[in-house]
């Protein structure tokens, strides 16, 4: 193991037992204390409880969505209105279809079918606008959110803009739940479940593959991680936290109209979500909590200023966000985390069982064939005509001066872009036309340029991520807990990957507080973590220290042993010519050089390139 | 349904696509220049409508103290700089709050009521338009560099801010004003509006007039450099801030214009202009935030499918232009081969 010396980096803190406990024992307290005050409380408090976890719930999906996700939607009122009308128009309608007959009066078939339309409409919507770039997602929330408050209010079924009353109350295992303070336990019970599982979904293969999403697309894909399914995963995760608070909402206030599916209420969710922090779970029961007050409050104080009754509290509530937006885009959470440090001691990771690793081609087979690779963007030619081959158990550098086509050939080599013409050829199959998470598959792993790390995530973490093919465990066993066994497997896979990569000692320090350098060296643990035989490293010495550039050397030299083909841009070149077995050179996108470093380094067009003639 | 109903609807299609075709315009260009997606651009066409209308109706034009708030703000905003590099601020700071102070005095002075109505109009348009670059300079110059979300998330509560400005400077009820000319153009069985004429006509000179600038003048070319490549534009010496007050201010004109040619034909409220201007998302959606032409064609589509689904299912005509976008993002989702990164 070549170990890469690491002496002058800040240590992670030591995150004593004590600050541990307390980080629970707040809000531990605060919440027995609520719950042994409710049946003495006014209900007016009990109501603004209430009124806070339907909220929060809402604002937890967002949270997954926004925050963890990187989406965004302002339609989230209109899930929780499919939840609600579906709840009540059951409850509600004494005619119907024979069909449903089975589903009248039982709240839980009214869940069931609540959240089934939810899931049905949400798939539709986010099939249309999840491949789309970002902003078509908030566009098409907006549209179908005003679309649902329309279509509510005109059905004569779902009582018109009037809406529903005298609904029944919730009755549930021979209880019935008719007072405030009786479904406030329900409520609030439900919260704390979701978060729950939210935390535990995060915590997961495919709670980091969600994360992963922030961290570029290209990133995500290049892992392993099916893109569109992960961010459909967290939309439609969202929805169905939105569609259970409308189920809620039916039951507390047993009355429903359009209004508070509206557009507006919407992005009220969305104001909470950002004001709580969108970047913490527990951002959604703060941002909810502080909204459902202040809104209370300020309903109170401001027609008493303006002199007349209004939505004036928007105003307020509006300035705020573009405060917020300036000043502090991560919200309370997010202040609280920079003053208070990170989420704490995470348990030491196990030493679980080696994961089972693919069978590497034979040394010396040629793993990757290039064959006339030409790259244009409209009228430049990023790429011309090139050719070669890289052999497993050989560093293959490719060279050239900036802008010379270098990251546009490794993205090609990656399948993050598709070539204009040409042919690459990988272990036998020809991969253009792949995407980059098939190729991922097949035992390609990269690093990139431009750092792409998830800054707020443990390095452990972000290691992880690498390995996200390697792990079988879904969505419904990671929420539930049942994967922990190959979770230890994977996140002891990335320690070791990040010993040997000499960042032992940094496993659960945010991964932006690390060096440049050490973040290259991140990546390099997160490549190595799929289990590549191919390894595509775009300038993996650039920011490092000398001594770290030794190790480094060492490290890709052992790799080398192993029979790794490893393929590496890199502009350093004493670090290129005393590692590797032959060099690339391209110039304005074409090769003009193949062969030896000693042989390169002679030959005169690389020193016209490099260096100019004199003529 | 005879022929004489389908011209008429489609007159009523026509006129309101044609506004939503220059919403529709006025989006795009705001989003390709400064990433904003530009929500509050209907509540520009509310404070030009209410403008005029109120000068009609004799009431006092409160939207001055909101100019004179804005330019107070903005100076305020920029007192801290100031302290900091002891130089004194833009020029265009103080230019805009004596230009606010002046308008004000104008305005309570003229007698606004009995003016002719071409006066009235350019007063509005001098109110509303210097709102635009304030409320860049504001809201969006300090986070211009931020994700894309968070520029969204700044329009949408700026959007909530004005309309709740809105209804404390209007009230709840409605308003509208009187039409440009009485009469009417008669063509075969049909009657055109005068008021239809003028919206027509209008929106077209301000196409072309766009086009115009965008294709012939040196600040339109500026502008249209920054929307394809902001740094390569910047380093041409094209102010990015300046690019953003720009398609700022053009965003309030024709948001404010759209209002003054709207408001005799229908009568609007404090929140009316969002409806609106989401009818102009849904068209630059259909040119995919980037085509004018495309966007132009879409928005006048809404207008027409708005103004015959009243005719079929009037419960329905909002659900309908709503849904509307979704064949469109499905269109677009089919023809994208890949999902595109965040910028």
């Amino acid at each position: 193991m070549s170990a890469l010396p690491t002496s002058t980096v800040r240590s992670e803190p030591a995150m004593t037992p004590s600050s541990s406990r307390i980080r629970y024992a707040v809000p531990a307290a605060l919440a027995i204390a609520l719950v042994a005050a409710v049946p003495v409380l006014p209900s007016f408090y009990v109501t603004l409880l209430n009124n806070i976890g339907l909220a929060a719930l809402v604002v937890l999906g967002l949270v997954l969505l926004t925050g963890v996700a990187g989406m965004t939607s302002f339609g989230q009122a209109a899930f929780v209105g499919i939840g609600g009308y579906t709840t009540a128009w059951l409850a509600s309608n004494t005619e119907l279809p024979s069909w449903l007959q089975w589903a009248g009066g039982s709240p839980l078939a009214a869940l069931l079918l609540g959240v089934l339309l939810t899931l049905a409409v949400a798939g539709v919507l986010g099939l249309i606008t999840l491949r789309l770039s970002g902003h078509y997602l908030p566009l098409g929330t907006i549209a179908w959110g005003i679309a649902l408050y329309y279509l509510f209010g005109t059905f004569q079924s779902l009582g018109g803009y009037t809406g529903l009353s005298n609904l029944p109350a919730l009755k549930l295992a021979g209880f019935t739940l008719d007072k405030g303070e009786e479904i406030f336990y329900l409520i609030w019970a439900l919260v704390l479940a979701s978060a729950w599982a939210a935390r535990n979904l995060l915590d997961s293969r495919s709670g980091r593959a969600i994360r992963a999403l922030n961290g570029g697309q290209a990133m995500a894909a290049s892992m392993g991680v099916n893109v569109f399914r992960a961010k459909l995963t967290a939309f439609l995760l969202a929805a169905l936290l939105s569609c259970l608070s409308g189920w809620l909402y039916v039951y507390t206030q047993r009355f429903v109209s359009p209004t508070p599916f509206s557009i507006n209420a919407g992005i009220d969710y969305l104001f909470m979500a950002l004001i709580g922090g969108a970047g913490q779970l527990w951002g959604a029961i703060v941002g909810a909590a502080v909204f459902v007050l202040a809104k209370n409050g300020l309903e109170d104080i401001l027609p008493k200023i303006f002199g007349s009754t209004g939505n004036y509290e928007a105003i307020v509530f509006g300035v705020l966000i573009v405060l917020l937006m300036h000043r502090a885009p991560g919200g309370i959470a997010g202040w609280v985390h920079s003053r208070w440090g990170g989420r704490g001691a995470r348990r030491v990771v196990p030493d679980a069982p080696a994961l089972p690793r693919n069978t590497m081609p034979a040394r010396g087979a040629a793993v990757l064939k290039v064959r006339g690779l030409t790259r244009r963007f409209g009228g430049l030619v990023a790429n011309k005509d090139i050719s070669f081959d890289l052999h497993a158990g050989e560093v293959l550098a490719v060279i050239g001066p900036n802008g010379a086509g270098k990251s546009t050939l490794f993205n090609q080599l990656s399948c993050c872009d598709t070539p204009s013409a040409g042919q690459i050829e990988f272990r036998g199959r020809s991969v253009v036309g792949w995407n980059a998470r098939h190729i991922a598959a097949a035992g390609l792993a990269r690093t990139f340029q431009h750092v792409k790390l998830l800054p707020r995530m443990s390095v452990l973490e972000n290691v992880a991520i690498g390995a996200h093919l390697r792990g079988r465990q879904g969505l419904l066993r990671s929420v539930l807990r049942l994967d922990r066994s190959e979770e230890s497997r994977l996140l002891a896979e990335a320690k070791r990957q990040l010993e040997r990569v000499g960042l032992g000692a940094f496993l659960h320090t945010e991964a932006g507080s690390l060096s440049l350098g050490q973040q290259r060296l991140v990546e390099i643990a997160r490549a190595l973590c799929a289990d590549p035989c191919v390894l595509l490293l775009d300038e993996p010495a650039a920011g490092l220290r000398h001594g770290e550039k030794l190790a480094l050397a060492a490290l890709l030299g052992k790799l080398r042993e192993e029979g790794m083909a490893v393929l590496l841009v890199e502009h350093d070149m004493d670090f290129v010519m005393n590692l590797v077995d032959r060099v690339v050179v391209v110039v304005f996108g074409e090769k003009i050089v193949e062969g030896l470093p000693e042989v390169v380094q002679a030959d005169p067009r690389v020193l016209e390139a490099y260096l100019g003639v004199a003529e | 349904m005879d022929l004489q109903i389908v011209l008429l609807l489609g007159q009523d299609g026509l006129t309101s696509g044609a506004i939503y075709a220059l919403l529709a315009l006025s989006i795009v260009l705001v989003f390709s220049i400064t990433r904003v997606l530009m929500v509050p651009q209907g509540e520009f066409v509310t404070f030009g409508a209410m403008a005029m209308a109120g000068m009609q109706a004799g009431k006092p034009a409160v939207l001055t103290w909101l100019l004179l708030g804005l330019a107070v703000l903005r100076a305020l905003a920029a007192l801290p700089a100031v302290w900091r590099t002891r130089r004194p601020p833009a020029r265009g700071v103080w230019g805009m709050l004596v230009y606010a102070v002046a308008l004000w005095i104008v305005m309570k002075s003229l007698p606004l009521q009995s003016l002719p109505m071409v006066v009235q109009g350019l007063l509005t348009l001098a109110l509303i338009v210097p709102m635009g670059p304030l409320l860049y300079d504001i809201c969006f110059k300090p986070i211009a560099s931020a994700h894309a979300l968070v520029l969204l998330i700044v329009s949408i509560a700026l959007h909530g801010v004005l309309v709740g400005l809105s209804l404390l400077m209007f009230g709840a009820e409605g308003a509208r004003s009187e039409p440009f000319s009485e009469g009417g153009l008669e063509l075969g069985p049909v009657m055109f509006k005068a008021q239809t004429l003028w919206v027509i006509v209008l929106s077209l000179v301000l196409i072309v007039g766009l086009f115009v600038f965008f294709n012939r003048t040196l600040y339109g070319k500026a502008l249209r450099a920054t929307a394809v490549n902001r740094l390569g534009a910047e380093l041409m010496g094209i102010s990015p801030t300046f690019a953003g007050q720009a398609s700022f201010a053009l965003a309030a004109f024709i948001g404010a214009l759209s209002g003054i040619l709207i408001a005799p034909l229908t009568t609007l409220y404090f929140d009316s202009g969002f409806l609106i201007s989401l009818k102009g998302f849904v068209g630059a959606v259909t040119g995919g935030l980037m085509s004018y032409p495309v966007a132009a064609l879409g928005a006048t589509g809404v207008g027409l499918v708005e103004s015959f689904s009243t005719f079929w299912a009037s419960d329905y005509k909002e659900v309908i232009v709503f849904t509307l976008i979704l064949p469109f993002l499905l269109w677009r989702s089919l023809t994208t081969r890949h999902s595109e990164e965040e910028a």
